[in-house]
């Protein structure tokens, strides 16, 4: 299998304070790779690190086969694109919005979008169905659109790699499932490769590909879903007493939670 | 050509028409009338007292107008893209502030006797000495923090208005009324020189503000996101304010503190035409020139024979103005 995107020792943060420590892993080219892990175990971090936001300290980063720290500002957006937590809202329209990701295609000094720039921002925007929102403004869109016009304005930059972080974490379960549905669809049909922060665990074992769990700003564990649900992990990791079981239509591993009562009353 | 850009430039000529319509109107109103109708004539005969008005009085205030309202305007709105807050322009960034003590340190000390130029450049000095400080202050793990910048420029701006009033405290009564003078603001210039400087400034400004409009419109997105598109924001960020630096302290050195430009006018262009930098600074630009030239006539008309500081008139206006525009605008009002 090719490897797409490699990252190995790679260790970033602040001198004097490594907030993520000689992680290494490889994507192949299309895969949909969930990363999970409690809120401080350095999920954000890496992120940050890929996206260029934090240097790295150690280690280094390969996107087909190219050195991530070779690339400049404009090459790095134009290979991988963002899509954060909070999408921006201001009174622009949901096509100036998703217009902005052929900004890194501009020329120095290109004032105006050119033809090509409007159609590829067409294209997405149909894709991800946020075309009849275009006229509106992103402050006037639902959590869910916005979100789907996020997605719709990273794939714009016609990436290799795509970043999002916690893409469903504001949705209901329509939009949450709406939203992971294009993802996959797009993994899938784009040959996009996506790595995507998530904390419901259900939701990462049903659509990713593989799981990559951090903990304490290191790799926990990597694998197919199976393999890195388990409860042993589970509970290790985020200190919470879980039962896996498996879904029965799609045989993906599923979590339950168990409150504290019902452990002392067991 | 899309509707969007198709909208802009019609923006643009209804601009261009009232500049054009302000001009007129300032060259003809005054104390002594000219009709527009006979102004070939004037223009033609060198020695009636109508062509020395125009020459000598009206046409070097315009020039001052387009100058200084430009680039007050447009300092404005590239502050306002920095820090993604409307409230923000040279004013309360400190920036005048700083520019406003350059020139007064001139004056007190006598350096504005050795060249037409010591006020500009003191202004310039003043201004980015001001932005350094509030600069390197702010300055936090490497990066700019938007909201420590706001809040460091506005102690600044009163520790430049306290030095200010120190230095007029202990200076001669001739620099005392030099100094209040030039507070309170004036477009009446007699070196030809200065206008000059004011003017071309001004419009290298705007030139050079176009290089960077994608830039600000990626930075509505937020510093880090701009970031995540390619454009490289440290450098950009400086840049520009080097730019807004250099137009508020030329503009304030050759014209004393003029308020309000540059908050109310990039405000009224957003309603009008929108958040897009690439229609929002040439639109502010004019705009702030239409202001000052319309603001100037007033200030000089009203009580005639004697002349109004032009800053009562901005404030006034432009606070009125604002008020109502604001108080009657529900939608789709915000910077970003």
């Amino acid at each position: 299998m090719e490897q797409f995107f490699q990252i190995t020792n790679f260790s970033c943060g602040y001198p004097g304070k490594f907030l993520l420590k000689e992680v290494s892993f490889n994507v192949a080219k299309g895969d949909f790779v969930g990363i999970i892990g409690p809120n401080g175990s350095g999920k954000t971090t890496l992120f940050r690190g890929i996206s260029g936001e934090l240097p790295p300290l150690k280690g280094k980063m390969e996107l087909k086969g190219l050195d991530t720290r070779k690339m400049n500002l404009k090459q790095r957006a134009q290979n991988i694109a963002i899509v954060t937590q909070n999408i921006e809202i201001g009174s622009m329209t949901v096509e100036e919005y998703v217009l902005m990701g052929r900004i890194p295609y501009h020329k120095q000094f290109q004032f105006f979008e050119t033809k090509e720039d409007f159609a590829i921002a067409e294209k997405y925007m149909k894709l991800t169905g946020v075309d009849k929102l275009k006229g509106k403004y992103m402050n006037a869109l639902s959590g869910g659109e916005q979100q789907l016009a996020g997605i719709a304005r990273a794939l714009t930059q016609e990436p290799d790699l795509l970043l999002l972080d916690e893409p469903t974490s504001h949705l209901d379960i329509t939009h949450q499932v709406q939203t992971l549905n294009l993802i996959r669809r797009l993994s899938r049909e784009l040959g996009l490769t996506v790595l995507m922060i998530i904390h419901d665990l259900n939701l990462a074992g049903e659509y990713c590909d593989s799981l990559i769990m951090m903990q304490e700003g290191h790799i926990r564990k990597k694998g197919l879903p199976v393999e890195v649900l388990n409860y042993a992990d589970i509970e290790a990791v985020y200190e919470t007493v879980v039962v896996v079981r498996t879904n029965p239509i799609s045989n993906k591993p599923v979590v339950f939670l168990v409150s504290e009562e019902v452990i002392e009353k067991s | 050509m899309n509707s969007k850009y198709l909208k802009w430039i019609l923006f643009l000529a209804a601009l261009l028409v009232l500049l054009v319509v302000s001009v007129l109107f300032s060259l003809s109103a005054g104390e002594i009338k000219v009709s527009l109708m006979q102004l070939p004539q004037i223009l033609s005969d060198t020695g009636s007292i109508e062509y020395t008005v125009l020459s000598k009085i009206r046409v070097p205030r315009i020039l001052m107008a387009i100058g200084v309202g430009g680039a007050l305007s447009l300092s404005g709105v590239v502050l306002q893209g920095i820090y993604r807050n409307p409230l923000v322009e040279p004013y309360t960034l400190g920036i005048s502030g700083g520019a406003a003590l350059g020139v007064a340190i001139a004056i007190v000390f006598g350096l504005n006797t050795l060249s037409f130029f010591s006020l500009p450049a003191f202004g310039f000095l003043g201004a980015l000495v001001t932005l350094i400080v509030v600069y390197l202050l702010s300055i936090k793990r490497g990066g700019l923090s938007i909201n420590s910048m706001l809040l460091i420029g506005v102690m600044v701006s009163f520790v430049s208005s306290s030095a200010m009033m120190f230095l007029m405290s202990i200076s001669t009564t001739e620099n005392l009324h030099n100094i209040v003078f030039w507070v309170m603001g004036s477009l009446d210039e007699s070196n030809n020189s200065l206008i000059a400087i004011a003017f071309y400034s001004s419009l290298a400004g705007l030139v050079i503000s176009y290089f960077f409009a994608q830039t600000l419109n990626a930075l509505r997105l937020g510093e880090v996101k701009a970031r995540h598109l390619g454009i490289n924001t440290g450098v950009a960020i400086k840049l520009l304010f080097f730019v807004a630096s250099l137009l508020t302290g030329i503009a304030v050195s050759v014209a004393g503190v003029i308020g309000f430009v540059g908050l109310v006018i990039p405000h009224l262009i957003r309603l009008i035409i929108g958040n897009d930098y690439r229609i929002l600074l040439a639109g502010s630009f004019l705009g702030g020139a239409i202001f000052l030239i319309l603001s100037d006539t007033i200030a000089r008309t009203i009580i005639s024979p004697n002349e109004l500081p032009i800053g009562v008139i901005t404030g006034f206006v432009g606070g009125l103005v604002f008020i109502i525009v604001l108080s009657r605008s529900k939608s789709h009002f915000k910077l970003n």
